[in-house]
């Protein structure tokens, strides 16, 4: 099975502050990393690959520094790594992202030789949290997709894929190829050793800007290609100032609060 | 880009399973009826399923002034191949200004799906949604970077505007049974060579399904709780208040708790009456989840915890002795 795994290099989210002042993020010495469920997404493709054989390629589109997460993937199982970068890539929202990452697909595949046959994603990423990029990919590419799985297995020539649902999960049958994205696994992904890391380290990744996508319409990219434009940004305003009791008996306090609670009626 | 005046009216997809309605359908009617009011047009609800005729007349009682059925068998489970073809093929009949969707796992399954294909933009998980003075166009906030921004987006050129709303964050309107509206039924087939994913099987884990998006009272527990042990306590309080069960990532990821109690950007967004935070120390994935809620209060050991700067009211001190203390002060309260 020849598998393409999709990738983000993202911050992170745990380690970002906001400007009081300017209400901007604070991106200065925050860490960047592979999106995580991203890196679950390669575990369950490596896992597949190693199981039946073939190929597994990861992609990224982003600035000249996500090589770094790509070369991180190719410590941990992947075969090859394509860095897609472009300044006319940039601005572009989960749209013209996903148009770039199927045409860049598309050219991949010529350059591997052979055809995907499960292109795999992480259900969403943890800067932007919109979960759109997997879906649209597969609609670009009329592709079937199953989203929000757990688990998958190689069954009758194509796919069975156990999809989270709200009070257990679905068993879903597809034929390949197809888009899956990946949710948190209940196994951790891989790590790499110091072999496999000097491996990587070796590997060369190339870098693929509309120069080497042949099929790419740039009116499709970038900010002319996204629908959607961010007006404005702000940080959340949470500050309450509530009563706080500290140092008394914990039955003392407990009353206190059931007398707070029983006032405000909420008992 | 599109001629925008060639669409008109707010749509909600109402999202139905085995013929029964996803409450976050009602709670967008909710959401989308002083919109509509404002705009001067026609809320209408969108419903794709199997006998869904009692859902549509729900609908509309529960603000639409309209609705919109495509019934068949094709639909008694959610694909994502039905939905899109349906979706699509009605806002191409009707033209719809804008089309909101409830962030379930389908819904946002189907979102970019049918975005994609239409060739216009979607704003996921919002928690605001406005009209733009200037333009008329809808702005749809949400929180990014895990909560600690957010943002507002808007659709300018394309049509419909698109966004999804995760449950939980607004809550239902009163259910009016005397208002009426028409009910329209379209005819839209999907061949099964067309449906290309199969339910193979349902698997039900959960015998009591946890509605922490419905709940009016909610105690949670965090990392600070200790041991999967210790949230006995937090049931004792959770029984004395009929509330349900909460918890942080960190305690799903310890496995003290299953996934489906977990509340915060990852897990469920919530905005019940009253929300315990016990032991909970107020990471901002998790206070963008409970930013719904109408009072909070907090027990934590730490003093600094962030989770006071959010609280109406908060106890510093150990939770394994302050929270039987309001088990039984409570108790006896009630008695």
């Amino acid at each position: 099975m020849n598998i393409c795994v999709c990738i983000k290099q993202v911050p992170d989210t745990n380690e970002i502050k906001v400007d009081p002042v300017t209400h901007t993020l604070i991106r200065k010495g925050v860490p960047s990393i592979v999106n995580p469920f991203d890196m679950y997404a390669q575990e369950v493709g490596v896992r597949l690959k190693e199981k039946s054989g073939g190929r597994l390629v990861v992609i990224s589109m982003g600035p000249p520094q996500a090589a770094q997460a790509l070369r991180s993937c190719l410590a941990v199982g992947a075969d090859a790594a394509y860095l897609i970068s472009s300044r006319s890539f940039g601005g572009s929202d989960t749209l013209a992202t996903s148009y770039i990452l199927s045409e860049s697909i598309k050219a991949v595949e010529e350059k591997e030789g052979a055809r995907f046959d499960l292109i795999l994603c992480g259900k969403q990423a943890t800067d932007g949290d919109t979960a759109q990029v997997g879906p649209e990919i597969a609609e670009h590419l009329d592709l079937p997709q199953v989203t929000y799985a757990l688990d998958i297995i190689e069954k009758d020539g194509g796919i069975q894929v156990k999809r989270e649902q709200d009070a257990g999960y679905d068993m879903i049958a597809t034929k390949l190829p197809a888009v899956v994205t990946v949710v948190k696994l209940p196994y951790e992904p891989r790590y790499p050793t110091l072999k496999t890391r000097m491996g990587a380290k070796k590997k060369e990744i190339p870098v693929l800007t509309e120069a080497e996508i042949p099929t790419i319409d740039l009116a499709m990219c970038g900010l002319k290609g996204s629908p959607t434009r961010v007006k404005k940004t702000y940080s959340p305003v949470r500050e309450k100032h509530g009563v706080k009791i500290s140092g008394k008996d914990p039955v003392q306090a407990a009353g206190e609060m059931v007398e707070f609670l029983a006032d405000a009626k909420l008992l | 880009m599109c001629n925008l005046d060639d669409y008109k009216n707010i749509w909600v997809f109402i999202e139905t399973e085995c013929g029964r309605p996803k409450n976050v359908g009602y709670e967008l009617l909710n959401v989308a009826r002083p919109l509509a009011d404002q705009k001067g047009c026609a809320l209408i609800a969108v419903v794709i399923g199997k006998d869904i005729e009692g859902v549509a007349k729900d609908a509309i009682c529960y603000g639409a002034d309209s609705a919109i059925i495509v019934d068949g068998p094709e639909y008694e489970h959610y694909t994502t191949d039905a939905f899109t073809k349906a979706i699509v093929t009605l806002v191409e009949r009707y033209r719809p200004e804008t089309l909101m969707i409830g962030a379930t796992n389908n819904g946002r399954d189907m979102g970019p799906r049918v975005s994609c294909r239409l060739k216009t933009g979607l704003t996921a998980d919002c928690t605001e949604i406005d009209i733009d003075e200037k333009t008329g166009n809808i702005a749809w906030t949400r929180p990014t970077f895990g909560g600690n921004l957010m943002a507002t987006i808007m659709c300018p050129d394309n049509r419909p505007q698109m966004g999804t709303v995760r449950p939980g964050v607004f809550k239902k309107g009163a259910y009016d049974e005397s208002r009426t509206g028409e009910i329209t039924k379209e005819e839209i087939h999907v061949a099964p060579e067309e449906i290309r994913t199969t339910l193979v099987e349902r698997v039900n884990e959960i015998t009591e399904a946890v509605d922490l998006e419905g709940a009016e009272v909610i105690v949670a527990g965090g990392r600070g709780v200790g041991s999967a042990e210790n949230f006995k306590l937090l049931e004792g309080l959770a029984d004395v208040l009929d509330a349900t069960l909460g918890c942080s990532r960190a305690v799903v990821d310890a496995g003290w708790m299953p996934y489906a109690h977990q509340v915060g950007q990852s897990g469920k967004t919530v905005a019940p009456k009253l929300y315990f935070a016990i032991g909970i120390s107020g990471a901002i994935q998790h206070l963008t989840g409970i930013a719904g809620a109408d009072t909070v209060v907090a027990i934590n050991k730490d003093p600094d915890a962030p989770i006071f700067g959010v609280a109406d009211h908060g106890i510093v001190g150990d939770l394994t002795e302050v929270v039987p203390a309001l088990t039984e002060n409570i108790k006896a309260r009630k008695a």
